[in-house]
């Protein structure tokens, strides 16, 4: 009898457990997030992450969206394409979230697009630059503009600002980003009347440049540009200038965080980046001030494009006034916003049309190396 | 510049790559020769002893001083975790059939790099290495850093050191005749569990060394750093004829100088394939390696 009883018991507790949960899931929107918290690029993961949480904050303290609580679901993927699939099918299968962004580089997004647009997910990357990102169809967006503008502004800069006509690249066969950039500023700089003297790569994980950077120094580039994330560019630097090399080194937006993850050698580089945290724009202010009270430091590039990213998704669902994914796709197409880093407008592909800045590595006041605003380039 | 300077540097550049690796192998080839194991976590010990420079350069600054003090604090802490995993993962399997060994070793190896993932202190994500402001030295046309130099002269001291130790004291007299014949060395009264224990300690202390001089030269430090060195020493000590001391340090040299000139002069993607395929070569003309020849000479 008492064993009945507790069976009972169980069974009744169980049922109000469940209740419980399924009255909190009808509750929030859950939206997931994929970003590389650990691993290679971090310091990009945890800040983008640490902006989209701060937009979702200020939304659900403004009353959420259609109603309701928005609650944000993060994902590491250690930079790996693997952990991205994975995190991707845990984030659609079991937390069933209403849309995805990420991942934030572009082999990671790119390992779930395909993926996003058959299941009809609308996934909105951060900071994916490479062309083909969006390919996979109306369902793939993006906060950034894209590697064939990026590449281009590069190229300008070198030979327009930086009067250069001898170029040396060096990049990262394995990895899409580096490559997309690759091709696009050797096409624009041989176009505007330059010449790409010597064009050399490595694979991911690579440490060792030496024996490239001494073919690139036999063909005596006057800029040699370098499309990678922060942390290899350090190590390339140092071997740069350790080979006698003192010409300028530029990149594009993967140096972002340089300033923080290499020592003097990259004093007088160049990048293209999406914002200035220095710029008067009120937007830019606003965000930068929120962020550092928040976390205490100035944000990079890669969190005002998730803070954007974040606020496009929402704004999307508010219009779209449903969790229906055509109509939330359909709401992201009208898009038409001053954001953080700038107009957000997007074209048939699904790229925002913006401007890039160019930022130069300087050492401060303070002995520390920072970043000084070099100039502007628009589409 | 023209083809013979162009080599020249290449030369510079495998030579110091290949110095490292030599250093590595060294450790991988006496822990075989004296227990027959193939240390997989060796690697790893290069990233503990890259860490361990790492933390006293971040808190004294680099100066020449607290470079050589990186480097004893690196050597001894890395010693001393050898002979910790020697004690406590390999030492219960010694009689067991070499396969259980082997699969623990890639345990500890997992073990290791997961660990540093979770220790505060270490953590996953990449820190900048405190490295001395690259000086060049030009040659003519051929440009040394003094990275490369003190790579270079760090590792040769070394290998002099180990090359005394084993060949010219009564402990390197021992190691030798536990690799020759360990019951017989047992029944001539050598304490054998001191003798592999010292050899743990002296091939950890050495991947230490290499892991500050990696870290030196090429300036960052993660949990996964070991990997693809040790990976390449291990090639580099097969190479050379595992078992043997010299021909681990050959071995070392040649496929450092092996990837750079692939590098330089084919591919950058050929790199590790003919590196690989110079292993493969050698394995099938002489499958002991380059140097690896009768039992007498092992330890």
């Amino acid at each position: 009898m008492l064993k009945n009883r507790l069976f009972l018991a169980g069974i009744i507790l169980v049922l109000v457990f469940s209740l419980i949960s399924g009255c909190n899931e009808s509750k929030t929107i859950k939206i997931g997030t994929i970003q590389p918290i650990s691993g290679q690029v971090s310091a990009y993961g945890i800040q983008t992450r640490d902006a989209i949480a701060l937009a979702i904050e200020e939304i659900n303290a403004n009353g959420g969206v259609l109603g309701k609580q928005i609650e944000l679901i993060v994902e590491d993927d250690e930079n790996s394409p693997e952990k991205t699939t994975n995190a991707f099918k845990k984030l659609t299968a079991k937390d069933k979230v209403v849309a995805i962004i990420g991942a934030l580089t572009s082999k990671c997004t790119l390992a779930i697009t395909k993926e996003a647009q058959a299941k009809k997910v609308v996934l909105i990357t951060s900071s994916s630059t490479n062309d083909t990102v969006t390919d996979a169809g109306e369902f793939i967006f993006r906060a950034c503009y894209n590697d064939s503008f990026q590449g281009q502004v590069n190229a300008k800069f070198a030979y327009e600002t930086l009067k250069a006509r001898k170029a040396a690249i060096l990049y990262d066969i394995t990895n899409d980003y580096s490559k997309g950039l690759m091709s696009n500023f050797k096409s624009k700089f041989e176009e505007l009347g330059g010449q790409i003297v010597a064009i050399e790569s490595y694979s991911t994980g690579d440490k060792d440049f030496n024996a490239q950077l001494t073919k690139i120094k036999a063909s005596q580039p006057e800029v040699l540009f370098i499309p990678d994330y922060y942390n290899t560019i350090s190590l390339i630097a140092k071997q740069v200038r350790g080979q006698g090399m003192t010409i300028p080194m530029m990149g594009g937006d993967g140096w972002d965080e340089i300033t923080n993850n290499a020592g003097d050698e990259v004093i007088g580089c160049y990048y293209s980046n999406h914002y200035s945290p220095d710029s008067d724009d009120a937007d830019v202010q606003a965000f930068v001030q929120k962020f550092r009270e928040k976390h205490k430091i100035t944000p990079n590039a890669l969190a005002a494009l998730g803070y954007d990213a974040a606020y496009i998704l929402v704004d999307a669902i508010a219009k779209a006034g449903s969790l229906d994914p055509v109509k939330i796709q359909q709401a992201m197409m009208e898009t038409d916003k001053k954001m953080v880093t700038g107009q957000i407008r997007f074209n048939e592909k699904r790229n925002p049309i913006k401007s890039a800045v160019m930022l130069k590595v300087v050492k401060g006041s303070d002995g520390k190396l920072t970043t000084e605003y070099a100039g502007t380039v628009n589409p | 510049m023209g083809f013979l300077h162009e080599f020249l540097q290449q030369m510079v550049n495998g030579i110091s790559l290949g110095s490292i690796y030599a250093l590595l192998a060294l450790g991988y080839t006496m822990v075989y020769g004296i227990v027959k194991l193939i240390n997989f976590a060796h690697g790893d010990i290069l990233m503990l002893g890259a860490f361990g420079g790492f933390f006293v350069l971040a808190a004294y600054g680099v100066t020449p001083l607290t470079f050589i003090l990186a480097l004893l604090v690196g050597m001894l802490v890395c010693a001393t975790v050898g002979i910790v995993i020697e004690k406590t993962c390999y030492k219960p399997l010694r009689s067991a059939p070499r396969i259980n060994a082997l699969i623990t070793a890639i345990g500890v190896s997992i073990f290791i790099e997961n660990g540093a993932r979770v220790v505060k202190a270490i953590g996953p994500n990449p820190k900048q290495f405190p490295t001395f402001k690259t000086v060049n030295f030009p040659i003519g046309d051929i440009n040394i850093s003094q990275i490369q130099i003190i790579v270079f002269v760090v590792s040769i001291l070394l290998m002099f050191l180990l090359t005394y130790i084993v060949n010219y004291t009564k402990l390197g007299k021992a190691m030798r005749a536990v690799s020759f014949d360990r019951q017989a060395a047992y029944l001539m009264g050598i304490n054998v569990d001191w003798i592999i224990s010292f050899t743990f300690a002296l091939g950890s202390a050495l991947a230490a060394a290499a892991g500050i001089l990696f870290a030196s030269a090429y300036p960052q430090v993660e949990p996964y750093m070991g990997i693809i060195p040790g990976l390449k020493a291990f090639v580099a000590a097969v190479l050379g004829g595992i078992g043997s001391i010299p021909g681990a340090m050959v071995g070392g040299f040649i496929m450092g100088i092996a990837e750079t000139l692939t590098k330089g002069f084919i591919s950058s993607q050929l790199a590790d394939a003919i590196a690989f395929g110079i292993l493969i070569l050698i394995l099938v003309v002489k499958p002991s390696g380059i140097l690896g020849k009768n039992v007498s000479e092992k330890v």
